[in-house]
């Protein structure tokens, strides 16, 4: 007979993450309850999550890279990557931002997740060059336009991480498809599996090209069609952001939101 | 032969290190919290082999203890100031990316090589396993090139990624205790009966539906739960593996791959990943707070449907 209660497990990690309780907590009760429900003994299930978790080491091997990437931060890394983005040259706001696409990608893919970011390049360098751009092309911007050219300066840095990293053979995503898989008898390499995200990268490269080439072209309708235009609110002094907040986006603690 | 063994062992090494460094970092009100959890981490990549499973388990427990009741501090290693950072950027300019290229050049050529040559043929590295050992063998180039270009302090690597792994926190480990989960998962039947389910609903032998309902479940398991990693044990569990891939024979890898892209188009759409779609828009000063979610769903939605085209055609060539 099927036993529908093991499905439980997924119950309380959904219920648990919607609750934004701990997911070390949740995943862990997650796992046990799982275990216990399809009738094994606690020391069984102890056991079976002890080994699942030695058997994906393997996963912890990303972090092998931070002692280089912290060393290279120690030395200047992410304002070498600010003075690049603010050389960067383009006529129109979605040119920009194609161009900050195509970077975040390229770079994502070099495994090069931490030298962009909201607080690192989009709060102090993207958003204020594209708001200037909108501004230089189409006058002083209303209040919605201004929103619009900033909501999609952090759109285009997630876009173009979340569809670069997986190109990079050990982010932790493609480890732990490696393990899932593992788990069922089907062994894959590393490259196997990286070389799959490259045609979604393609595609995400070109729709989200294509909805910042048309952002420019209502830019222009909306400057021809506004009679009146209130200077849009700038962003206030850089020095509210946070700063040394190194690659974590936000608040630290709440870090397990840094993976899509 | 070179094992993962080797890889682990060099790994928990810097894991041991933390831990000492957060033992003896007087300034971190929770020095003793990190200093544990790094050491656990340390442990289990050093002896983890050798410790049998009931251990292992106590030790994931432990993990989840520390993490799970925010038993960590946030820690400031001795680094250089803004200002130094700022001098150094200008200095070095561009050149400055170069170390950076080193590791995942090291594992991209390394792995072409040993795979491409015979070399290979040699049997000197754990099968399957040769772009894990050429990645860390990058990162050992890439320090020893830093240590000879820049001399920095001799404990720098160690204090700068210290700063970093402290900075992600707890959620260092949360992959892994996924995958954990979906092992789990997979042990008490979840997937067969979800599978079943499933066969049930979806006709039988449509694949394409078969694929729909899978590209589509993980972008809802992610949009619900904020993050693809947690949606992809589920999802692969329930329909990537016994009916996508067993069932119908698609390629694993493309399954595995571009399931997992497909939830990352679920995480543009929610605001469940608050640190990627709601703390923009805070930082940007946006009146919206789903401004950011709302510029993302017109590329969202066709690339979900991209992917679940790319799964259909290249799976099941």
């Amino acid at each position: 007979m099927t036993n529908y209660l093991v499905l439980a497990g997924i119950l309380i990690v959904v219920i648990g993450f919607a609750l934004r309780l701990n997911p070390m907590l949740v995943v862990t009760v997650a796992a046990l309850a799982t275990g216990l429900i399809a009738g094994k003994g606690p020391v069984e299930v102890i056991s079976l999550f002890g080994k699942a978790f030695n058997d994906n080491r393997i996963i912890a091997i990303v972090w092998i890279v931070l002692p280089v990437i912290g060393l290279l931060e120690r030395y200047g890394l992410q304002q070498r990557a600010a003075a690049v983005i603010r050389a960067m040259r383009a006529a129109t706001v979605g040119r920009l931002l194609i161009v900050y696409l195509l970077a975040r990608q390229g770079t994502a893919a070099l495994g090069l997740i931490s030298i962009a970011g909201h607080p690192q390049t989009v709060r102090p360098l993207v958003a204020p060059m594209a708001l200037a751009a909108a501004e230089k092309e189409h006058g002083a911007l209303d209040e919605d336009t201004g929103e619009r050219v900033k909501a999609y300066s952090a759109a285009t840095d997630n876009v173009g991480v979340f569809f670069g990293e997986d190109i990079f053979i050990a982010i932790g995503s493609i480890i732990l498809i490696q393990q899932t898989l593992a788990t069922y008898g089907y062994v894959l390499a590393p490259f196997e599996l990286a070389i799959w995200a490259v045609p979604t990268a393609i595609a995400a490269f070109l729709i989200h090209s294509a909805r910042l080439l048309l952002l420019d072209r209502r830019l222009a309708a909306s400057a021809a069609r506004s009679v009146r235009a209130e200077p849009v609110e700038a962003l206030s002094s850089p020095s509210s952001v946070r700063k040394g907040e190194g690659p974590s986006t936000g608040s630290g603690r709440a870090g397990e939101e840094r993976r899509p | 032969m070179i094992t993962m063994q080797w890889a682990y062992a060099l790994a928990g090494l810097m894991f041991a290190a933390f831990a000492l460094l957060s033992a003896l970092d007087r300034s971190n009100a929770k020095r003793l919290g990190n200093a544990a959890f790094w050491g656990l981490m340390a442990l289990s990549l050093l002896a983890g082999s050798w410790l049998g499973d009931f251990v292992n388990g106590l030790l994931v427990l432990g993990l989840a203890g520390l993490g799970g009741f925010n038993l960590l501090g946030r820690s400031a290693p001795p680094s250089t100031s803004e200002a130094e950072r700022a001098a150094w950027s200008e200095r070095l300019g561009n050149r400055l990316f170069l170390p950076a290229l080193i590791i995942p050049a090291t594992a991209l050529i390394g792995t072409l090589v040993y795979n491409y040559t015979p070399l290979g043929q040699q049997g000197l590295i754990e099968a399957k396993r040769e772009t894990y050992i050429f990645l860390c063998l990058g990162a050992l180039i890439a320090v020893g090139v830093l240590y000879a270009w820049l001399r920095p302090p001799a404990v720098a690597p160690l204090q700068e990624g210290r700063r970093l792994i402290d900075a992600i926190g707890w959620a260092a480990v949360l992959p892994q205790l996924l995958a954990a989960l979906g092992v789990v998962f997979a042990a008490a039947g979840v997937g067969t009966v979800i599978g079943d389910g499933a066969r049930a609903v979806i006709p039988e032998g449509s694949v394409f539906l078969t694929v729909l309902v899978f590209g589509l479940g993980m972008a809802a398991f992610t949009m619900i739960m904020g993050n693809a990693f947690a949606a992809f044990p589920v999802m692969a569990t329930a329909i990537g593996v016994p009916l996508l891939i067993q069932a119908y024979h698609g390629d694993p890898a493309v399954v595995g791959a571009i399931g997992m892209l497909a939830g990352f188009c679920g995480t543009l759409m929610t605001p469940m990943a608050a640190n990627f779609n709601l703390v923009p828009a805070a930082l940007l000063e946006l009146k919206d707070q789903n401004g950011v979610i709302k510029a993302q769903i017109g590329t969202a939605i066709p690339l979900l449907a991209v992917n679940i085209l790319l799964i259909y055609f290249l799976a099941f060539r």
